[in-house]
């Protein structure tokens, strides 16, 4: 495992999501209201990109009829067969112990600290004043 | 005559109601008027007519008098040579298709009490279906609730085809009522013949009724599952009598798929298809539409996943197998015990209240 600068933090707000290859692996980072979460970009069931999913909340009932909406912006549906998955845990909405997707570590890092390294940051230039999303892989 | 079963429990007999007018003794005074001004007798269902060679296996058909029709021919055509402990009366008359809700009422309940004093008096082994004018939730609950004290009725018999799908709200009473009783729901192969048992229109043959009835039970078993009747009442079990098995792996498989794309637009159907399948759905097992190499029919049940599924029964007097074949060749020895009593068991739970 090594680790890589993917973005500025200033570069990825609240809600969005981010594409990047890392060691030729397709990821996925996402900003959860300041919390980072990164996912393989590739749905365990026919390998769409969850990247151009849409990302919603958690739908469930008491009873039928009823509707709650919980966890706003924290699932994101495949964008090709609609499986809904936890952006914190990459696991399935619908069969959560067999069908997920790898969740990489990330963490917040400033900018001083990284060009001490031994980080490797493969596009993103590095400031010293500014924070950065780093991936580990 | 050795009992090739011994001790099992018999899910689906048919006793013939010979019609309206031996209902006369049950009825009060202005339905019995209702029914013999009007003449109405025969109301046989159109999935059976009486000599079609399904209705009645041949050498069930007695010199006289209908196929089914006493208490002498089940003793000596079903419980004894199978050697069943127990056995499931289960009633095919029309009167629930009858569209004046009043009239199916009386003779539901006419019904009722034909087969408590007729059939369940006479032999301690036998049970039965209760029949409900289903087309009347509210009626059809309050013939639940009259019934319900005498625990000799297992369970509440619908018609495999009416007005609505079965998930529909409207029906929910009925489905509370059974729960609360401990009676499983059952559907029948007849249709109250509202719709079309096709989705594109209607069929020339019977061949054709009764193949299709798998789309019948299949429509009305997805109804129930999305509509979320099993995540509101969830110890009801519903048992599909003659409906077969070939069709459940595919119709799991199809159900789960979908589920996990469109789950969201019904949310309280917390679990994929085939696991709700597997918790409340039993089926009974004549007719058997199994591979036609014996050999396969393992492979299908490990599809479906559930040892609980399958339930015994002979289907008396339909003709669906000879001798007393009643057992599919093929079927696990493991699964023998399972499908010729406990099962049966786990399902009615008033059966255990008086086991022989």
């Amino acid at each position: 495992m090594s680790k890589h600068v993917v973005a500025a933090v200033s570069d990825l707000p609240a809600g969005s999501r981010r594409q990047v290859t890392i060691k030729g692996r397709p990821i996925v980072v996402f900003n959860l209201s300041g919390e980072f979460f990164a996912l393989v970009n590739r749905c365990p069931h026919q390998g769409a990109g969850l990247c151009e999913g849409e990302i919603t909340g958690l739908v469930t009932s008491d009873r039928p009829g009823e509707f709650h909406v919980s966890r706003e912006g924290e699932i994101i549906r495949c964008p090709w067969h609609g499986w809904e998955f936890d952006i914190r845990t990459g696991q399935s909405w619908c069969d959560p112990s067999r069908i997920r997707i790898r969740p990489y570590p990330v963490e917040v890092a400033p900018g001083a600290r990284l060009v001490q390294g031994p980080y490797v940051a493969e596009t993103v230039p590095v400031r010293i004043e500014e924070d950065y999303v780093v991936l580990e892989v | 005559m050795s009992a090739e079963t011994p001790g099992a429990i018999d899910c689906d007999l048919h006793p013939a109601l010979p019609g309206c007018m031996a209902l006369l003794p049950y009825l009060d005074g202005h339905w019995r008027e209702e029914i013999v001004s009007r003449g109405l007798d025969d109301l046989d269902l159109a999935l059976w007519p009486r000599n079609a060679p399904l209705t009645a296996r041949q050498d069930w058909r007695p010199a006289q008098g209908l196929a089914g029709g006493s208490v002498d021919l089940v003793r000596a055509q079903a419980l004894d040579p199978f050697g069943s402990s127990i056995g499931i009366l289960n009633t095919l008359f029309g009167a629930p298709a009858l569209h004046n809700v009043d009239m199916a009422a009386a003779l539901c309940r006419a019904t009722n009490d034909w087969v408590a004093r007729e059939w369940l008096d006479r032999d301690a082994r036998l049970r039965a279906g209760i029949l409900v004018p289903m087309e009347s939730p509210e009626l059809a609950v309050q013939e639940i609730e009259r019934r319900a004290a005498d625990r000799r009725f297992v369970q509440v018999l619908l018609l495999g085809a009416a007005e609505t799908l079965l998930g529909r709200r409207v029906n929910w009473p009925i489905y509370e009522a059974a729960e609360k009783h401990g009676l499983p729901v059952a559907l029948q192969v007849t249709s109250a013949t509202r719709v079309a048992p096709t989705a594109n229109g209607w069929p020339t043959y019977l061949i054709e009724d009764h193949v299709n009835f798998a789309q019948t039970f299949q429509s009305q078993l997805l109804s129930m599952i999305s509509e979320g009747v099993f995540s509101r009442y969830p110890g009801l079990k519903l048992v599909l009598l003659n409906a077969g098995i070939g069709w459940v792996p595919s119709f799991l498989w199809r159900g789960t798929k979908e589920w996990r794309a469109l789950r969201r637009e019904v949310p309280w159907v917390d679990r994929d298809p085939a696991a709700i399948f597997r918790d409340h759905v039993r089926i009974s097992i004549q007719p058997i539409d199994a591979p036609p190499d014996p050999a396969d029919l393992a492979a299908l049940l490990e599809m479906v996943g559930s040892d609980e599924m399958l339930l015994f029964a002979t289907d008396w007097p339909h003709w669906r197998f000879e001798g007393t074949d009643a057992l599919p060749p093929g079927l696990p020895e493991r699964l023998r015990p399972r499908v010729l009593r406990e099962n049966a068991l786990a399902t009615y739970p008033r059966l255990k209240e008086s086991l022989p």
